[in-house]
């Protein structure tokens, strides 16, 4: 079992991804409508666990949800709200509901979001969720047990290309990579050009890299995720830019297709953050040139 | 030591609701450094029972409440005083209070939150670096503690939170990672960084612990 995703980064196409927030609340229908919007168009679509430690509708159900929509969903689990159990759990689950794509993550810490007085687990930390579905994939869990129908999973790692110091990340992402991780999916990236440290960094590693587009709606937005969103630095000119912009969501666009077009030289793929307008995701794409128009066909 | 502090007084009176005549437990040990249950706030607490209409009978502040042994000991010292009482008022740690109220079928009421296993900082700081789990690892993390100062305890380095060596979840604080980084970098160790940590073994932090030195 191969992922599309997972052909096609192996016979070098560029890739693009999304990620939809699933609904809080079980009402599906207007995940599925966006979701079923942007099919066409991404090679497939992250489902987000939890984003922001903000309680949804599982991540597991909503992507289990676009496979039976024929749409390819990349599943993020995080390990702030399940423990060793949980998480195999789920993993195999997911297997058994025919998503192929895993996106393993820590998660954002617990006090960020609408259930601050929970109890956050992190039983085990991303390295250790890698090892996890790399053992489940050898027919073994945790504990040493074999299970049955190995689930074959293209699993992915998050990494921050911006971060600081670098070093220090970087051998975070070994460990990932050693650990089973075949792509990242980066955060937002603001500076092509250290997009194209990081893509030498970690070239002699051997995984493909999905660079991160986040379109940013508003200056006020922009100053949100900068102040709220872990691990996300809005530089200020971009929120000069933004804030002196007659249109300030038109100037978003223009700013992610500006960074997607120079970040493409440097990675395997883009993935969008498009925070609820995903329907300009194709606008974005206009920047970037090329045959946009065929992919995803 | 232990860290605790005085619970707000509308708490106290609240649990103590009913009870005219009350006696007074401190502890010398922890509760004392942490001002919340030394001699002073035995003292301070008696007045304020007093003005709101209590009668104290009597109060001890015992040397190590959470000895089993003494504060049974010191509980019988002070018999009459204790068993004129309504409720009794504990202000110790968790541990000190369970001591107490194992010694007594009275009322026992709770006047301290229990906090945390704390590092002295200098008088009146104190800052948790140890978590008790068990199983430390801090000869391979240039001795900061990963479990208990990262707040999402990750083994394998920052999460994808930290922000120029600072901590997704307070922007003022320091990173743990960056910090056992910067320290095994000046020890020369930094490639212990290397080192991939598996799954942690939480079934050494079961509860409730229980340890017989020898035999």
């Amino acid at each position: 079992m191969t992922s599309t995703l997972q052909s096609k980064l192996a016979s070098g196409r560029f890739v693009l991804t999304a990620e939809v927030c699933p609904p809080k609340g079980s009402d599906c229908a207007d995940f599925l409508e966006k979701s079923r919007k942007l099919s066409g168009l991404v090679d497939a679509i992250n489902v987000t666990d939890n984003q922001g430690a903000t309680m949804r509708i599982s991540p597991l159900a909503a992507a289990a949800l676009l496979v039976r929509e024929g749409i390819e969903p990349i599943f993020q689990i995080t390990c702030r709200d399940r423990n060793r159990l949980a998480l195999q759990s789920d993993l195999l689950g997911a297997a058994a509901l025919g998503i192929e794509n895993v996106l393993a993550l820590t998660g954002d810490h617990i006090s960020f979001g609408d259930h601050c007085a929970g109890k956050p687990v992190f039983d085990l930390d991303s390295v250790q969720l890698l090892q996890a579905i790399k053992g489940l994939g050898a027919g073994q869990d945790l504990a040493g047990k074999s299970v049955t129908g190995a689930p074959a999973f293209f699993v992915g790692a998050a990494a921050a290309p911006e971060a600081e110091p670098f070093p220090l990340t970087f051998y975070k992402l070994e460990k990932k990579v050693a650990a089973g991780a075949q792509f990242f999916q980066t955060q937002a990236i603001f500076d092509p050009e250290r997009l194209r440290l990081f893509s030498e960094a970690v070239r002699p590693l051997k995984v493909k890299v999905i660079a991160g587009i986040l379109l940013l709606k508003s200056a006020g937005m922009a100053r949100f995720v900068t102040n709220n969103i872990p691990g996300l630095k809005v530089p200020a000119p971009l929120i000069e830019e933004l804030e002196a912009a007659a249109d300030p969501l038109a100037a978003g666009v223009a700013i992610a297709g500006r960074l997607a077009a120079a970040c493409k030289p440097y990675c395997d793929g883009l993935h969008f953050m498009a925070m609820g307008r995903e329907d300009l995701i194709p606008e974005i794409l206009k920047a970037v040139g090329g045959r946009w128009s065929a992919v995803g066909s | 030591m232990i860290v605790s502090k005085q619970k707000p007084i509308d708490e106290i009176l609240a649990a103590l609701a009913g009870d005219g005549k009350i006696f007074l437990i401190g502890c010398a040990k922890c509760a004392t450094v942490c001002k919340a249950g030394g001699e002073e706030e035995v003292w301070q607490m008696q007045e304020v029972l007093t003005s709101a209409g209590k009668e104290v009978t009597g109060s001890v502040v015992i040397d190590e409440a959470c000895h089993m042994l003494r504060s049974g000991r010191d509980l019988r010292a002070k018999k009459e005083m204790v068993e004129e009482a309504d409720a009794l008022l504990v202000l110790a740690c968790g541990a000190g209070i369970q001591s107490i109220s194992a010694g007594t079928p009275k009322k026992t009421v709770a006047g301290l939150d229990t906090l945390f296993l704390g590092n002295i900082r200098r008088f009146g700081q104190f800052e948790q670096k140890c978590s008790l789990c068990g199983e430390c690892i801090l000869t391979e993390t240039g001795c900061i503690c990963p479990v208990t100062v990262c707040p999402k305890g990750l083994l394998n380095g920052p999460c994808g939170g930290m922000d120029s060596g600072h901590c997704e979840t307070d922007p003022e604080k320091e990173c743990v990672w960056f910090q056992i980084y910067e320290r095994l970098q000046a020890q020369g160790t930094v490639e212990k960084l290397k080192k991939t940590v598996p799954q942690k073994d939480f079934s050494k932090m079961l509860k409730p612990g229980k340890l017989g030195i020898g035999k």
